[in-house]
């Protein structure tokens, strides 16, 4: 346990020494920045049925820095190691490959949760300036923000995988972003193609992202999506180490 | 200490070691010599754990690197080639995330990394990034890193490769010391250093054991040449054609010293051409002003062994 502690706070200080991290939390604070200010500003004009939380998190600049964020934070995690060769004295010191693994995701689940953090900010200046509940419901707020830490914890370990595959961050980040926006998709099918049967749009409506986005920040804590987001995540993880051993028999 | 029994090392079609077999016992100081691409760090990395062999096997202090890989790291301090090091962290830092990561005990912590910084002269850097430090210090660095945990085994792989000449002296000093307390397997292939500071060498070239002695059993075991060096005016005589009749020469090469020529002949070991070479200077009426013997130093037990296939 200590030199899983030990290998996940080296991953924890290393995300901060590198400059990589605070262009994605600049970048990703503006938008999330700006996508507040829209809310507000469109609530201005008009009576609304939603929340402003609720809006907050449905709308496209969420999804667009969303999907975005998670090759930019996963791609260094194996390549850089591997294109250094920094992977040599980590691997001949006496540590297990799943300490390795697990530490290097929960380091980028870390960073992820602070990247998030600050976005509490908006809903209580908001609730401090207007007098009024900026979500629909407490179990708005936790549904919103459980929905993030599953789809986050899904979504990295993709990450995860696509950086083990390769010495190279960029193709690392390429897969990675190939296949999230893939699986993200999938989802909005069921939302554009409105004359899809109602079979295949059931279907992909139990994989859609943002359906389930939409129904947990209204506060219905659905446990369908905690179930396939957890347990897909497993199993990235275990792809994840798998190609991690197989490493040193491809050497 | 390590013992190596049958190891292989394929891949895609290339042999980078071919059943190797060597044992290298407690306290001594084991160079692995050989022309780049030999099999050393292929080998080192089989020892260290880091990729595992196509057959044979290997074990460090007797626990299999393959089954019992987390035992046999725990007994070695691996240096990889070209010291691949982290340069966001500083010295201590690193010092600090390797002696855990090795299972120092907290307590011991702060003891063992000044004691492995001053050992290794890192005081001075202690604070600074990695990635600004000269190439000397980071070996000291990768040095440190592999002595933090006190480790019965050091493996170094090519440790002085980079360095200047004073770099390598105070390298070669460290390592020196540190074999009166540890055993270790270092690669390289400056001979000097070997010669200097190894009990026991091997010789491997294409992957395979060519000769695996102490430095001078092999310089007087091997058939080596030895030499002999005429400095003479040989006048109108073309001396080369001369000297080469001589009985024993293996060849000969000639450069010039002003207007004396300096002729380098190699011969069969054990013969000394010498009196036969005084007997024809003299009677061709050369001036000579010197006439020496050079015994063979282990460069030429390496150039010969691995010569012999090109």
């Amino acid at each position: 346990m200590r030199k899983f502690l030990t290998l996940l706070s080296r991953e924890i200080r290393s995300y901060f020494y590198s400059p990589i991290a605070y262009v994605v939390l600049v970048f990703f604070l503006l938008v999330s920045g700006v996508d507040f200010y829209f809310q507000v500003s469109f609530m201005n004009q008009r009576a609304v049925e939603y929340s402003v939380q609720e809006a907050f998190f449905n709308s496209v600049f969420f999804w667009f820095a969303f999907v975005l964020i998670f090759p930019l934070i996963t791609m260094r995690l194996f390549a850089e190691e591997f294109k250094l060769g920094t992977i040599e004295p980590l691997m001949t010191a006496p540590v297990r490959d799943w300490q390795v693994v697990l530490a290097k995701y929960f380091g980028a689940l870390f960073f992820y949760i602070v990247l998030w953090l600050p976005t509490l900010l908006y809903f209580v200046i908001f609730q401090a300036i207007t007098r009024q509940p900026a979500g629909s419901s407490s179990g708005a707020y936790f549904g919103s923000y459980l929905m993030l830490l599953l789809l986050g914890m899904f979504y990295l370990s993709i990450g995860c995988f696509a950086s083990v595959l390769t010495r190279n961050q960029i193709v690392a980040a390429i897969i990675s972003f190939a296949a999230i926006t893939l699986l993200f998709f999938l989802g909005l099918v069921s939302f554009i193609l409105l004359d899809v049967d109602s079979t295949t749009r059931q279907l992909l409506g139990y994989f859609s992202a943002i359906e389930h986005m939409q129904t947990l920040s209204r506060g219905e804590i659905d446990t369908r999506p905690m179930v396939l987001y957890l347990s897909m995540t497993v199993v990235m993880l275990v792809f994840t180490y798998q190609a991690f051993q197989s490493r040193k028999w491809r050497l | 200490m390590i013992k190596v029994e049958n190891l292989t090392k394929r891949y895609a079609g290339q042999t980078a070691i071919d059943d190797l077999t060597f044992e290298v016992g407690k306290g001594e100081i084991m160079g692995f010599l050989g022309p780049n691409g030999a099999g050393k760090s292929t080998t080192m990395r089989i020892l260290s754990s880091f990729m595992p062999p196509t057959s044979g096997r290997a074990s460090i202090a007797g626990f299999d690197v393959f089954e019992k890989s987390l035992q046999a790291r725990a007994h070695l301090g691996y240096m990889p080639e070209n010291v691949p090091l982290y340069n966001d962290m500083r010295v201590t830092e690193y010092l600090e995330y390797r002696a855990a990561l090795k299972g120092v005990a907290r307590r011991r912590m702060n003891e063992r990394i000044g004691d492995v910084k001053e050992l290794c002269g890192l005081k001075e850097v202690e604070k600074k990034l990695i990635g600004t430090l000269s190439k000397g210090y980071r070996q000291r660095v990768g040095l440190a890193d592999a002595l933090v945990h006190e480790p019965d085994l050091l493996i170094l792989d090519e440790p002085t490769s980079g360095l200047d000449p004073n770099q390598i002296r105070q390298v070669r000093e460290l390592i020196r010391n540190l074999g009166r307390q540890h055993t270790i397997l270092l690669s390289t292939h400056i001979l000097p250093e070997v010669e200097m500071t190894c009990s026991r060498i091997i010789i491997i070239n294409r992957g395979k054991i060519e000769a695996c002695d102490t430095p001078e059993n092999l310089v007087n075991q091997m058939r080596t040449a030895t030499g002999v060096r005429l400095e003479a005016k040989t006048g109108h005589d073309n001396g080369l054609e001369e000297l080469k009749k001589i009985v024993g020469v293996k060849d000969i090469s000639l450069t010039a010293d002003e207007d004396w020529q300096v002729f380098s002949l190699r011969t069969e070991a054990g013969t000394d051409v010498r009196p036969e070479v005084f007997r024809l200077a003299s009677d061709r009426h050369w001036t000579v002003r010197e006439l020496s013997q050079r015994k063979a130093t282990l460069e030429d037990v390496f150039v010969e062994i691995t010569h012999a296939d090109v």
